[in-house]
């Protein structure tokens, strides 16, 4: 990106004046080397999101943006209903719900090691991985229906995962307000037998080790010990979220000129709050964040099942569970009035500080963790949110490394038998389905995630408080 | 379905392009319905290699929609609507368009993990540069970025 577009704020805030057809400024949390990385389209992605009506304050990207479509991915963005604000099939993206939670096993890492074969071959059969594999649960009409209101408390009354993990999901595990009758057949359909499967691309279950602690008291808090291993797992909404993103995203783009709405680009598709399709797609979206959350949780129950095999007395505590593709109605503060938004986050993270009344007591002195997945070959970080976050980005921080390097070219550069065998070496153990999906999701193909935290840190956006080195990594 | 529609999809004219987090498939064609065709053999070129596909299998695929490049969109989300419901992959494709009616046939056969090696699993077709034109006479271009 050309950064003699951007006014500099500070080391790692750079502003984007509104000029045209911009309602609202756009801000860009990273460093000059990072966005340096960033391609063009992210910039003019920010400005197009900064278009859309009703926005407040300004139209954001977080430190690990990259090129998506209409939304860049690392964005943020606020509507509020009053002033004729949007929701944007194309600022959640197709993966609704999509998102992370990590487990606590309270294992050393020389525990792990001394089955880590074999527990990574148990993994990798026991949760369904790939396109095409199928989960042990087929829904029919009244349990789909039941599963898209009740979210992460309907897989619990299915028998899948503990009371004591809803508390440690977003919502309490259930978006309210969810809308099955919005979700069509071919939702439905597409979901029947996808249930508890971890899907492709860079979705992944992976055993990591705690290997460094930045925040003591926050790690304590979360349940984080120097040594010990945790299971993190990264999927979202599966066939119902995609086709769902699919439906709404091709009829918001096609009645837009009808609803009054001027699109900088189709990919932004979206409809006031107060429309029908709007309430609509809003009652649909979160029928899908349900099923991300169901879904996350029964994969946790499948991780739990699997390391009790090798470990009777692993009882695997949800440490936290976060999704960054949604779209959500919070109340935040501007310039002096609470007002209720409907927050966009595509490919970006809720970040409570510490005692917002929505966390867990348990979590509440520490700010919300956030879960940021690197490659499987450098690792992950927790993070927590920060009382700064709020006027910086609505409580918001990145998701991830963010890709430096498109699929084409990482296939071009990597052999994923090549990738195996040298994350094998450094004592990594990945399994696939596919060395061409390995290739294309190459270490070496992500940003820098420390440079991605240290600019989240350093913007306020959230505190470093941990950092998880992989020991198995099984990719969808 | 025509016999000239069968006689165009064997040879390949499709590419994939760069997009930071997904992919673009782009796929040519002397008519749109031939540029359609090649568009859907670099759609699954994104999941696995093609020419390992037996078509055991056929699925007809119809859409309607009020612009080509819609229309495009429209037939690739199809084709990934019928691969995860049915759990199949495909590797031949014949497209017929009228007046902003699609009718596709798409052979193919069930899934193998082993066989096919899926890279990815494709979520939707999307707006992000989507095109259907015709670059010169007689050389019509279809393409879209894929959300992978």
């Amino acid at each position: 990106m050309d950064i003699s577009r951007l006014e500099k704020i500070s080391d790692v805030e750079w502003r984007i004046a509104p000029s045209g057809e911009m309602r609202a400024p756009g801000v860009i949390y990273a460093t000059e080397s990072l966005i340096a990385e960033m391609d063009d389209k992210v910039l003019e992605q920010v400005v197009n999101v900064a278009k859309l009506p009703g926005i407040v304050r300004a139209s954001y990207a977080m430190p690990d943006a990259h090129w998506g479509y209409g939304f860049p991915i690392g964005g943020v963005a606020a509507f509020d209903p009053k002033a004729g604000g949007v929701v944007s099939a194309g600022g959640v993206g197709f993966d609704v719900s999509c998102g992370v939670r990590t487990h606590l096993t309270g294992l050393a890492r020389g525990q792990i090691l001394a089955v880590q074969e074999e527990l990574a071959d148990a993994l990798y059969e026991y949760v369904p991985t790939g396109l095409g594999a199928e989960g042990e649960i087929c829904l029919d009409d009244i349990d789909m229906t039941a599963m898209l209101t009740g979210g992460a408390a309907w897989a619990l009354e299915r028998g899948f995962g503990r009371k004591e993990d809803l508390e440690r999901i977003e919502e309490c595990g259930r978006a309210v307000d969810a809308d099955p009758s919005a979700v069509s057949e071919f939702a439905r359909k597409r979901q029947r037998r996808e249930m508890g499967t971890l899907g492709s691309g860079n979705h992944y279950l992976e055993v990591q080790e705690v290997s460094e602690i930045f925040d003591p008291a926050a790690a304590a808090g979360f349940g984080l010990e120097l040594g010990e291993c945790v299971v993190t797992i990264h999927c979202g909404s599966r066939g119902l979220g995609h086709q769902i993103g699919t439906e709404y995203l091709r009829e918001m783009a096609v009645s837009a000129e009808g609803l009054g709405i001027t699109l900088p680009d189709r990919e932004l598709a979206c409809a006031p709050i107060n429309s029908e399709l709007g309430q609509r797609y809003l009652g649909a979206m979160r029928a899908a964040i349900n099923c991300a959350l169901a879904n996350r949780e029964i994969i946790g129950h499948l991780a739990r099942q699997v390391f009790a095999r090798f470990f009777a007395h692993a009882e695997l505590p949800l440490m936290y569970d976060v999704s960054h593709n949604t779209c959500k109605v919070e109340r935040h503060e501007v310039d002096g009035e609470a007002r209720d938004l409907y927050i966009h986050r595509k490919g970006a993270t809720r970040a409570l500080g510490p005692g917002h009344a929505n966390l867990p007591e348990a979590l509440r002195a520490f700010g919300q963790p956030v879960l940021i997945g690197g490659s499987m070959g450098t690792g992950s970080y927790v993070l927590a949110g920060t009382n700064a976050s709020e006027a910086r980005a609505f409580s918001s921080a990145c998701h991830g490394a963010g890709r430096r390097m498109s699929r084409h070219a990482a296939t071009r550069r990597w052999g994923g038998r090549q990738l195996v065998d040298e994350l094998r070496a450094r004592g990594i153990i990945v399994k696939s389905p596919s060395m061409r999906g390995v290739a294309e999701e190459a270490p070496g193909a992500y940003k820098d995630v420390r440079a991605v935290v240290d600019s989240a840190e350093n913007s306020g956006l959230a505190r470093k408080v941990a950092f998880l080195k992989p020991l198995i990594c099984v990719k969808g | 379905m025509s016999a000239k529609a069968q006689a165009t999809t064997a040879f390949r004219d499709w590419e994939h392009f760069p997009h930071d987090a997904d992919l673009g498939v782009r796929g040519f064609g002397a008519t749109p319905a031939r540029a359609f065709e090649q568009t859907a053999y670099a759609l699954m070129g994104a999941i696995t290699d093609a020419t390992r596909i037996k078509p055991c299998e056929t699925v007809e695929i119809r859409c309607e929609a009020p612009t080509l490049d819609v229309l495009l969109v429209d037939w690739l989300n199809a084709l990934v609507y019928e691969m995860a419901e049915r759990r199949m992959v495909f590797g031949a494709f014949q497209v017929e368009i009228e007046s902003g009616r699609l009718r596709g046939l798409a052979r193919g056969e069930r899934i193998s993990r082993e066989r096919h090696a899926p890279a990815v699993e494709v979520k939707g077709a999307t707006f992000t540069e989507l095109a259907v034109r015709e670059d010169q006479p007689g050389r019509w271009r279809a393409q879209c970025v894929i959300d992978v």
